[in-house]
């Protein structure tokens, strides 16, 4: 085992001591636990964001291994708790919250708005545009990162993050979406995840106005 | 003329009409104009005005 001290100071010698604190005061919460938010949940956490408040309905399945960070002894499992789970194995000082629960509009405010960063990592399109409408509707103090296009093996490059107003950012291609025959592969929707994670830690140590 | 997804584009008269004529589908979209996040239930009351700078942000799948 290692004490809370050397993890600390670990982290402290790879990313200074200013951006370490602000880093383990912040908070930030992840809608989905599957392809972008199993990734955006565990590079959070490495990160040493202090708390994450993991949110997803579903269990691990066999159909998830290609892509999620989950492994063949999560199969069954509610997410938030084999994510909370894997984390714990690497950041077992983490402060994780989490609902198994299915988000809805009358039930996101409750959930998301007291978090000043939320990761929108839903897998349908009517969900993502539910929770992104919600949270700038009803969550004033929220500020919300949704993924639209990491379908396909399309570019890595066509994946760009873009500001769309006061609150909202979208990262992905915008265009390439789940379909029949079109496969959705771990690679990009990790990059896209990456692009998620990285402006939750823009906004988190104010380098994104 | 607006400005809609960064394109001038012809006038509108309603939010409801660009949004039919387009084939957005309600369910799929966030739009804003100006800068102001549009609720849902305003869609159908919402004017379109020349000069207004549009983004309607439709989601596609995948997670």
């Amino acid at each position: 085992m290692i004490t809370f001290e050397e993890y600390e100071k670990a982290l402290i010698e790879r990313h200074g001591e200013k951006t370490h604190n602000i880093l383990k005061s912040s908070a930030a919460a992840v809608a989905g636990l599957g392809g972008l938010g199993s990734n955006i949940a565990v590079m959070l956490a490495r990160a040493g964001v202090g708390h994450l408040h993991l949110v997803d309905f579903d269990r691990v399945d066999i159909t998830n291994l290609h892509r999620q960070q989950y492994d063949i002894d999560d199969i069954g499992t509610p997410k938030t708790d084999a994510m909370t789970r894997k984390i714990k194995r690497f950041n077992p000082f983490i402060k994780i919250t989490s609902d198994n629960a299915r988000v809805t509009e009358n039930n996101a405010a409750d959930i998301f708005g007291k978090y000043p960063v939320i990761c929108e990592a839903f897998d349908k399109a009517e969900n993502k545009a539910m929770l992104v409408n919600t949270v700038l509707s009803e969550c004033g103090g929220s500020t919300i990162i949704s993924a639209s296009g990491m379908a396909g093996l399309e570019s890595s490059n066509l994946i760009t993050t873009r500001k769309i107003c006061d609150r909202f950012y979208l990262c992905g291609d915008s265009e390439n979406g789940i379909a029949e025959g079109v496969p959705l592969v771990a690679p990009r929707v990790a990059l896209c995840a990456a692009h998620q994670a990285n402006l939750a830690l823009r906004i988190i140590t104010g380098k994104e106005k | 003329m607006i400005y809609l997804n960064g394109k001038e584009h012809e006038d509108y008269g309603s939010l409801a009409e660009l949004l039919k004529d387009n084939g957005y589908k309600r369910d799929k979209i966030a739009v804003e104009i100006n800068g102001a996040i549009i609720k849902k239930s305003d869609y159908d009351k919402t004017a379109v005005n020349s000069g207004d700078v549009i983004e309607v942000v439709s989601f596609v799948g995948g997670g």
